[in-house]
């Protein structure tokens, strides 16, 4: 049984370096200076056009300190296929591939190269930070914009679809290891990392990121408001192990708790969400009570 | 050793003689069976290579960049759509400087649907810094994939190596098969400048600006121009390598000539009529013919149509009456596309000096569009009589 | 037979810090440490470090007492709002004179 890392026992080495071009508070930063020191040295990353091309640097400054290939939009999960490849020729068996996609590089764009390689059960670990939105072109809408949030091109009446829920999508593919995480909760996303690692096949993390100008909250609430989304169980921290769901961390306390932060609160926290209506948050909260209510059940 | 096999099993035998390491191609006819082949190959275990079934052919392209960037040999195969689906690709492998090498197995493009052959496909990329070799028989597309390999390491620029669906790809020809001893003499495993890896890092192909910028030593580092330039520059300088690929090819191998054109009866010739790929042979046919009638012609392959040869084009043509160019493709609302690079190669070498050539050109088996030789020989000897149009004629149509 | 120097001729980034420039210029205000409430200070050893744990762009160093680089600080405030005892506080910029700014 691995035991829980903690701030103290947190590997310090940093892989990336300070004077990036990331947003001032951004959340995405936090999660991938955590999940890099889970990763460690001998990793291989791939990154197609997102926020995290941006973190990375401008040629010819790169402000991670460990190799990346930058790709084309759709083809992050391919390009992971192919360096797996070459590997395999050279016989490496140790050095860990890890995909970095956002959002809009997975659930849409990026979601047909992304199921190949989970099909082919390619060995690699693929994560996807959600900041909602395609952030890095300036906010606009995507698979997993969550329903009524404002965006560039849902300016007036905010997205009309529900949030994409693709890790559902990839779990249908059985794979050994699906996590949904937070960058309010880097520990967790830490020991999911170092857990997975040598689990065979394609494994897939959801990172729920906070942003800042996407969102609409002063920067240094962000760990805040990735919080408020966890505790008012609107989005949830788990792990499939093998098919089996298992919620774990904050969400896993919170059954036990049997007490939600009402949504309303994560919502008033951010003002992509200012046009919600009354009727639209209740149909929410009615959706994660019930969602809960299984939750609850299981664990009876 | 000599066999009688179809083009798209040359293809096969000359990539697995190169011991290519990474496979990844998505099915699309008539390309299928090269790829059908190799994996037989590999799954065999007579070839040592990791053989990816990808999703698309954009992800087929995506696999060889990613793994010829962190140092394996790659090799794709497509035609038609799947062309143009991995379009992005094409130009992010020539921006990237890697020595992939694909095999275009010409086919129609869409819309409307069409299987058949003609060259659209990998004429549409002629703009994208890719090398481009054009095979005239099953002999010349095993040894071009050969070539292809020495050629696209040693000027780190990926290539081309097309022939013509169905009239190549499926008819049986015969041709030989080099010894894998030979090969390997001519073809070292490759070695790239640099390859992805932790103990170097480095990252690759991110956002470049418009302008040059310090790196982290303190140097001036190229801006997004100069890096466009170098591979522009390296593929000007690019024939005078394939020159050297010919040569070393012919010392090995016992066979080879001139590496940018096939000449055929052309030395004497009044007229010579130019083509890519399978369509030059139907024209000796045709140059038989008007030869018996007395009229002085000869047929010019094009192998090397990317970067287009035009010192060696304007040198062979020089001081001709005529030229006649039959081609596959074409720049639409324009005319052919061989026809205007060579247009603007002899007007570039020759103009003003009295030898620049008339030239004439017909476009011919479009979607396949049976070609009769009869047709060829008949619009060869009017165009020699009297240049029949400024714009292009569509041989075969039947309005 | 490899390729010469054809990485000169790819986007091939080497790593190092600052490619936002001195990314500290974007700050309107900028977090300041009181020793006397921050916990591995109080206990001279190691504990806490949530600041360090949360800000994003590495500036905060695991130390006693933790020390914020601020040639690259952007100010985000995040180190001063989890920190568990109100031990940082964000000052506005302008508070500091351009002689102290130019020390740093």
């Amino acid at each position: 049984m691995q035991a829980k890392t903690t701030i103290l026992s947190l590997p310090t080495e940093e892989f990336v370096h300070p004077g990036t071009r990331a947003c001032t508070g951004c959340g995405l930063a936090i999660a991938y200076r955590i999940g890099l020191k889970a990763l460690g040295k001998d990793t291989m990353l791939i990154v197609p056009p997102s926020c995290l091309t941006v973190l990375q640097g401008l040629f010819p400054v790169a402000s991670t300190k460990l190799p990346c290939l930058n790709v084309t939009f759709a083809s992050t999960a391919a390009a992971a296929t192919g360096i797996l490849a070459t590997l395999k020729t050279q016989g490496n068996q140790h050095t860990t591939v890890a995909a970095w996609a956002g959002d809009g590089g997975t659930s849409d764009i990026g979601l047909q190269a992304l199921s190949g390689a989970a099909e082919r059960g390619d060995n690699f670990i693929y994560f996807c930070y959600d900041n909602e939105g395609y952030m890095n072109t300036g906010v606009q809408r995507s698979g997993t914009t969550p329903i009524g949030a404002i965006t560039a091109n849902t300016p007036f009446k905010g997205k009309l679809q529900q949030k994409k829920d693709v890790p559902a999508i990839m779990a249908a593919h059985n794979l050994s290891y699906v996590a949904a995480c937070s960058a309010a909760y880097p520990l967790d996303l830490h020991d999911k990392i170092i857990k997975c690692k040598d689990m065979p096949g394609t494994k897939y993390f959801h990172i729920h990121v906070p942003c800042p100008p996407g969102w609409g909250y002063d920067p240094r609430y962000g760990i805040k408001i990735g919080r408020l989304a966890v505790e008012t169980g609107y989005y949830d921290l788990y792990e499939i192990v093998n098919g089996e769901f298992k919620l774990t961390a904050a969400s896993e306390k919170l059954v036990e708790k049997r007490k939600l932060v009402p949504v309303r609160e994560y919502f008033r926290a951010q003002s992509r969400f200012k046009i919600l209506t009354d009727e639209l948050i209740t149909d929410i909260q009615n959706q994660i009570d019930e969602k809960w209510a299984g939750y609850y059940k299981q664990d009876e | 050793m000599h066999i009688i096999e179809n083009g798209n099993v040359a293809a096969a035998l000359g990539v697995k003689l190169c011991r290519a390491a990474v496979i990844a191609a998505y099915p699309i006819t008539p390309q299928t069976p090269v790829t059908e082949r190799l994996s037989e190959y590999v799954e065999a275990g007579e070839m040592k290579a990791e053989y990816i079934h990808v999703e698309s052919e954009h992800s087929a392209l995506a696999v060889c960049i990613a793994a010829s960037s962190t140092g394996a040999r790659t090799f794709t195969a497509t035609s038609s759509n799947g062309l143009l689906y991995m379009h992005e690709q094409v130009q992010w492998a020539a921006g990237a400087r890697l020595p992939i090498v694909m095999c275009v197995v010409n086919r129609a493009i869409s819309a409307p649907w069409n299987v058949w052959n003609d060259q659209q496909d990998s004429i549409s990329q002629r703009d994208t810094g890719w090398i481009q070799m054009y095979c005239a028989d099953h002999q010349q597309i095993i040894d071009s994939v050969i070539k292809a390999y020495w050629l696209a390491e040693k000027v780190s620029i990926p290539i081309m190596v097309c022939y013509d669906g169905y009239i190549l790809s499926h008819t049986y020809m015969p041709f030989d098969v080099p010894d894998q001893e030979l090969v390997d003499t001519f073809l070292p495993p490759f070695q790239p400048d640099y390859a992805l890896n932790p103990e170097e890092p480095a990252n690759l192909n991110t956002v470049t600006l418009p302008d040059v910028r310090m790196d982290v030593n303190g140097k001036l580092a190229h801006g997004y121009m100069e890096i466009r330039y170098l591979l522009h520059e390296d593929l000007r300088k690019t024939p005078a390598v394939a020159a050297d690929a010919e040569k070393r090819f012919a010392e090995i191998f016992g066979r080879g000539g001139d590496p940018y054109l096939e000449p055929y009866r052309c030395d004497d010739a009044d007229y010579v009529a130019v083509g890519l790929g399978s369509i030059t042979y139907q024209l000796r046919v045709s140059v038989d013919v008007l030869r018996k009638e007395g009229i002085n012609v000869g047929v010019m392959g094009v192998r090397f149509y990317r970067p287009f040869p035009d010192t060696a084009i304007a040198k062979a043509l020089k001081g001709k009456k005529g030229v006649i160019v039959f081609e596959k493709a074409l720049s639409y609302g324009y005319e052919g596309a061989l026809v205007s690079d060579l247009k603007s190669a002899l007007y570039e070498h020759l103009a003003g000096t009295g030898h620049l050539p008339l030239v004439q050109n017909f476009i011919a088996g479009i979607g396949g569009r049976e070609i009769r030789t009869d047709d060829l020989t008949q619009n060869f000897r009017a165009a020699i009589h009297s240049r029949i149009a400024k714009e292009p004629v569509w041989i075969g149509l039947k309005l | 037979m490899g390729t010469r120097n054809y990485r000169r001729k790819t986007s091939h980034s080497e790593h190092g810090p600052g490619d936002g420039g001195r990314t500290g210029s974007w700050r309107v205000e900028r977090p300041v440490i009181d020793q006397s409430l921050c916990i591995p200070c109080k206990r001279n050893k190691e504990a806490c470090f949530i600041c360090w744990l949360f800000c994003p762009d590495v500036v905060i160093s695991r130390t006693i007492p933790p020390k914020i680089d601020l040639e690259y600080c952007k100010g985000c405030g995040i180190c001063a709002e989890e920190c568990p005892t109100k031990a940082i506080t964000m000052v506005d910029e302008a508070k500091f004179s351009d002689e102290e700014k130019d020390k740093e």
